[in-house]
């Protein structure tokens, strides 16, 4: 199956950075708001949440429409989830935590939401590093298993952001929602075919595989 | 609760010394102004607000003279979940709200009780500039000069009776004006409480206005309750009735979530909230507000402790947060 064509990559970063964009003008025209560092740390928690589901969102995706090639953006969205939950993590350091270093110690030891955050951003780095196509054929079926943390990521993401929230549920129930369906996909056809794995990657063997 | 002294109403109408001597200060370097405020005016809309009121100074707690926040930041980031949950929404979806004609009940445990006008229950109470420092519980604060009248001297025209040992407070929970209440993110009605000595406390004012002006919709127009030692949930806003209460009233947090919101919920940076820390916080004030360097620690009492914490000798503030 042919690559689309080369402009799609580079649209899709361009469109992947907007979010960033619109931050960086915002922050030049002192439009944030009144509190502009959790502006930026909700915005930044959004959007890494919302790439992480909508990496998780490509293998379904891709069997229901029967598009092989949305296979190839898989790794960018990840990649992204890892960009912009690298920049909350820095927002909250540098921006929020300002100078009082020593109670991000106390931060991620005794409050839960802040510890399953840390946690969901640490698991992205082997990830990420892992991410090139050499690695990919390094690590052959135990890529597959490692980036199989993505799930657990997941969860830890969604309850980081369900266990700050004071008292209002929707935004991270509707998240919970949406990725409890991405992983009851993937358990159906766990169940229905025994073996299988799905090492991805762009010219991964599924074109060999028969979709459904 | 064991409390040190039975609160009655002549004791807590004592004047602190440091009031007196403030107040003394207070008259003496502005006397023209607050005396044109005090007493004379016929109605709200009569009375001035002083051209050139006294300079606050750094440590008058009456008066804060730190860095304020923004007109603009303080009346479009708020807490007003009748409007919204969102810190914007109560300022894009407050036109709905009805603030005049307001009537307010008073009830309970007093002399007079019954219903009473917003501008009849505060003809001739002295209008004053209180310039507090206001600390939400999620860690951010402002610095926002208020305009309005001690709480004490309404309560008092009612004659609280010994058993009013409490006063409990009502925010005005119509869906139709306010789309926020349709959703059950609180028990509406939102209520809240103080002990009586609270109430009374000088500090404790019910506010009319911000900045110069009439409280916007969004931070709870026409009248709201500023207690500045609390977090900023105590100050409960659109208020519609006032009642003298015998005991602890219900307060909308502490009934949505007991272990993390208490009756008291005194600003207090060694009493963590169950899932964040309370030992710091950021200052949303100051003429820029900038990414940078707005964390400050959390002061006892948010700052107020040589007015307030006598309230409270030997309680245990970890038990009664």
């Amino acid at each position: 199956m042919p690559r689309l064509s080369v402009l799609i990559k580079p649209a899709a970063h361009a469109a992947a950075l907007i979010p960033l964009t619109l931050w960086l003008q915002r922050i030049a025209h002192g439009e944030l708001g009144a509190d502009p560092v959790a502006a930026l740390t909700h915005a930044s928690g959004d959007w890494a949440l919302r790439f992480l589901l909508a990496s998780l969102a490509i293998t379904p995706l891709r069997r229901w429409t029967g598009i092989p090639a949305l296979l190839q953006f898989r790794r960018m969205l990840g990649l992204y989830a890892f960009f912009y939950a690298s920049l909350h993590f820095g927002v909250y350091l540098v921006l929020d935590l300002g100078g009082y270093w020593a109670q991000i110690l106390d931060d991620v030891a005794k409050r839960p939401f802040i510890t399953v955050g840390f946690l969901a951003w640490l698991l992205l780095i082997p990830l990420a590093a892992t991410s090139t196509r050499g690695m990919m054929r390094r690590l052959g079926r135990r890529w597959g298993q490692l980036h199989r943390l993505v799930y657990a990521i997941g969860v830890l993401a969604v309850l980081h952001y369900w266990w700050l929230v004071k008292s209002d549920i929707r935004e991270p129930a509707i998240y919970a929602a949406i990725l409890a369906a991405l992983l009851l996909a993937r358990l159906r056809r766990r169940s229905g075919l025994i073996g299988q794995i799905e090492p991805g990657g762009e010219h991964g063997g599924d074109q060999r595989r028969n979709q459904q | 609760m064991r409390r040190p002294w039975s609160c009655s109403l002549p004791e807590a109408e004592v004047t602190p010394a440091w009031v007196y001597q403030r107040r003394r200060l207070l008259l003496g370097g502005a006397a023209l102004p607050l005396l044109a405020l005090s007493g004379c005016a016929k109605s709200r809309e009569d009375t001035p607000v002083p051209a050139a009121p006294a300079p606050a100074s750094a440590g008058d707690p009456f008066r804060t003279g730190e860095p304020q926040t923004t007109f603009e930041a303080a009346s479009s980031y708020n807490n007003f979940y009748e409007f919204g949950t969102g810190k914007a929404d109560p300022a894009r979806r407050a036109q709905t709200l009805r603030t005049a004609p307001w009537t307010v009940e008073i009830s309970g445990a007093a002399e007079t009780t019954g219903r009473f006008a917003l501008d009849d229950l505060l003809r001739g109470l002295p209008v004053e500039e209180r310039i507090y420092r206001l600390r939400c519980v999620e860690g951010w604060s402002m610095v926002i000069p208020w305009r309005g009248i001690e709480l004490g001297g309404l309560l008092k025209r009612f004659g609280p009776t010994v058993n009013a040992k409490y006063v409990a407070f009502t925010t005005l929970a119509d869906p139709e004006q306010m789309p926020g209440v349709r959703y059950p993110v609180l028990d509406w009605p939102y209520v809240e409480g103080l002990r009586i000595d609270e109430a009374m406390h000088p500090l404790t004012i019910l506010a009319t206005g911000m900045y110069g002006r009439d409280l916007p919709n969004q931070n709870g127009a026409p009248l709201r309750l500023v207690v500045p030692w609390k977090y900023g949930f105590k100050s409960i806003k659109s208020i519609i009735r006032i009642a003298f209460v015998e005991s602890q009233p219900p307060t909308s947090w502490n009934r949505s979530q007991p272990s993390e919101y208490g009756f008291y919920s005194n600003v207090n940076p060694d009493v963590d909230h169950p899932r964040w820390s309370q030992k710091t916080e950021r200052r949303l004030a100051g003429s820029s507000n900038t990414l940078f360097a707005h964390r400050i620690p959390t002061l006892p009492f948010n700052g107020y402790a040589e007015q307030v914490a006598g309230l409270y000798a030997g309680m245990d503030l970890r038990r009664y947060f």
